[in-house]
């Protein structure tokens, strides 16, 4: 059978379990709307935590991405994954002991203030729009690469499949739908990955053959390195970047995934706070799964890259070069007119620009996988950007419904109301998703390090200072968010889009890149908060006694109770 | 008292957790990059190894780890969930 037909099979397949999981879990009250009833099981809440935050960009572009950048692709692999550990110790049970729906409910009834509810809660829809446009992008890209459609029909296409279980099983149809993403698209990473490695290194386990020796004896990584010195590249398993911009960039991912919302509601879905703690870790270990194979395939792919294409002749290039051409992803511009593929580190000499997408998507073709096996990439896919989609459209709902309606606008309105409130949400957000998929503006890619950069320095001094200092007070933390932000965003502005003044790389303060900065405005948050609180009187004795409770498991009750 | 002391005691689980996650990521992984590339492990350098591969197991390790002395602590305390 060709592609296309396997593509449609096995697409099809998951896309039925999807909207069949979506009937069977149908909500009917706001708590299994905006916590799934308060009562999934840990490894459950696990697997969802794990496909709710590997997005079409983790199993896409995050492979291709680090065999480019070598060894400074370490930021993304820790950067990613370091952040559970603070999730897992220092956020998860005590915000599951709180017990509350939202993100911006925590911040709200702990700084006992709507102007922080509402800061907050500008914060959790800046990021999550941010984070979604992308993502309704990403299905687009799938669909249109492997069934040949417009990339607009597939962004309709992923709309309509998204509405239906997000907005008729809200959370309850989210996170079981992401238990069966994750599976999913864990399989479609990894089944390549096992072939490929096998190919290159005769060792089945990725994580193994990335350290193994290819046919000729040499270990993996130095041939690889030595390709890159003869091409004039830098070796791989060194970088580029300064040390400073390295660290930075790493703790603002690390403090970013710690600080973002439609992450941290995975927390409540659980029944106690025994639960929020052991769920985080198996959410880690599962997302470590994809995550320590991705840099092996990274290796992988480019040595195989080098080998195929460099120094060969254009006219006798492997099929699936040819068939990337078309969609752009790859161009080959023969400069010295020698119709042979020079990929070369001197930029005015280099022929062949490829873009990072392409080392996941046309691996299994590289490798001459079976044709099943391509279109379970395509599945996988389409599970990374849906699961993170829906995740993300759950939170801008809830902000609406919850945060804004119920605490604010109308108080007294029934559950039934909020319910209803909660759906419309859902769909205004689908909407504004789809356009933004799109027509996606040209600065979504400066903006997606903006996203952990505003949580870094939003949200996370505000939950840590909430739980751990019980003196902080809401003018420390409303001040030290409203400057964390505005200093974060003033920063990408200017580096990133030119506003004020702009500037290039030798204007970074202290050589910290905009994609670092998040870590600067994050300390910046908490100097701020924590001096200005001290100023001000301590916060009334039952918001103390929040904090009192909030730091002791015994008496979680389900995250029903308001 | 016994709550003082409950809580007391996951601090200190706190900061010498984090201590492993620092070291291992930002030690290793950055900041002792290339001095910790002149050792090999097969075909990995050592720096390189802990910035792509070893501190994601770390981290893996480390949340297990707390649970355990979590809920350990929970049961000693008597505050535990019923």
């Amino acid at each position: 059978m060709d592609i296309q037909t396997w593509t449609f099979i096995i697409v099809g397949i998951t896309f039925a379990v999807y909207i069949g999981i979506a009937i069977w879990s149908t909500a009917s009250s706001t708590s299994d709307f905006y916590v799934a009833g308060g009562g999934v099981s840990p490894f459950a809440n696990g697997m969802a935590t794990a496909a709710d935050w590997m997005s079409a960009a983790s199993f896409i572009s995050m492979a291709g991405l680090i065999s480019f950048m070598g060894y400074d692709g370490a930021v993304y692999l820790m950067g990613w994954t370091g952040g559970y550990v603070l999730l897992a110790l220092l956020l998860a049970p005590y915000l599951r002991k709180f017990g509350k729906f939202t993100v911006p409910d925590f911040i709200g009834d702990r700084y006992y203030s709507n102007v922080a509810r509402t800061v907050a809660v500008i914060c959790a829809i800046i990021v999550s729009f941010t984070y979604v446009a992308g993502q309704m992008r990403g299905v687009g890209v799938v669909f249109a690469r492997f069934l040949e459609v417009e990339i607009e029909t597939g962004v309709y296409i992923g709309m309509i499949i998204v509405l239906f279980y997000a907005t008729l099983g809200g959370m309850k149809g989210i996170t079981y739908t992401q238990v069966a993403q994750y599976c999913i698209l864990i399989f479609a990473f990894m089944v390549p990955a096992f072939f490929i490695s096998f190919q290159l290194t005769g060792n089945v386990i990725p994580q193994l053959g990335f350290g193994g020796t290819v046919s000729d004896g040499t270990y993996l990584l130095d041939k690889l390195d030595g390709l890159h010195k003869e091409l004039g590249f830098a070796a791989y398993t060194e970088g580029s970047k300064s040390m400073i911009d390295v660290f930075c960039i790493t703790l603002a991912l690390m403090v970013g995934t710690a600080g973002l919302p439609h992450v941290i509601v995975r927390f409540f879905t659980v029944a106690k706070v025994k639960d929020a703690r052991i769920s985080a870790g198996w959410a880690l270990l599962l997302i470590a799964i994809l995550y320590t194979t991705a840099p092996a395939i990274s290796v992988f792919a480019r040595t195989n890259l080098i080998q195929t294409v460099s120094n060969q002749e254009y006219d006798s290039v492997p099929e699936w070069f040819t068939n990337w051409e078309k969609t752009g992803l790859i161009a080959f511009d023969d400069k010295n007119a020698d119709g042979k593929i020079q990929y070369v580190g001197d930029v005015a000499a280099n022929e062949l620009t490829i873009d990072q997408d392409i080392m996941v998507l046309a691996n299994p073709e590289i490798a001459n996988l079976p044709n099943w096996v391509i279109a379970l990439v395509a599945a996988g896919g389409l599970a990374a950007a849906l699961s993170t989609a829906a995740g993300l459209l759950l939170v801008i709902s809830a902000s609406i419904s919850h945060d804004l309606i119920k605490k604010q606008i109308k108080p007294d309105i029934s559950e039934k109301g909020e319910l209803v409130w909660a759906r419309i949400g859902s769909v205004i957000a689908v909407v504004i998703a789809g356009y933004f998929g799109i027509n996606p503006p040209g600065f979504v890619a400066a903006v997606v390090a903006l996203a952990f950069g505003l949580a870094a320095a939003s949200f996370f001094p505000a939950i840590i200072l909430g739980i751990f200092d019980k003196r902080m007070n809401k003018e420390g933390a409303i001040a030290g968010m409203v400057i964390g932000m505005l200093l974060m965003l003033f920063y990408m502005m200017k580096f990133k889009l030119g506003f004020f003044g702009g500037g290039d790389q030798s204007g970074w303060w202290f050589g910290i890149s905009p994609e670092g900065f998040g870590s600067v405005a994050m300390l910046v948050n908490f100097a701020v908060s924590f001096s200005l609180s001290r100023l001000f009187p301590a916060p009334p004795e039952d918001v103390q006694e929040i904090v009192e409770n909030i730091r002791f498991p015994r008496g979680a009750g389900e995250a029903t109770h308001h | 008292m016994n709550k003082q002391m409950y809580w007391r005691a996951n601090i200190r689980y706190l900061l010498i957790l984090l201590s492993i996650w620092f070291a291992v990521s930002y030690g290793a992984g950055i900041l002792f990059v290339d001095q910790l590339n002149n050792l090999r492990i097969g075909g990995f350098k050592l720096g390189f190894w802990f910035a792509q591969q070893g501190s994601i197991y770390v981290f893996v390790i480390l949340i297990f780890v707390y649970v355990r002395l979590m809920n350990k602590l929970d049961k000693k305390h008597d505050l535990d969930e019923k």
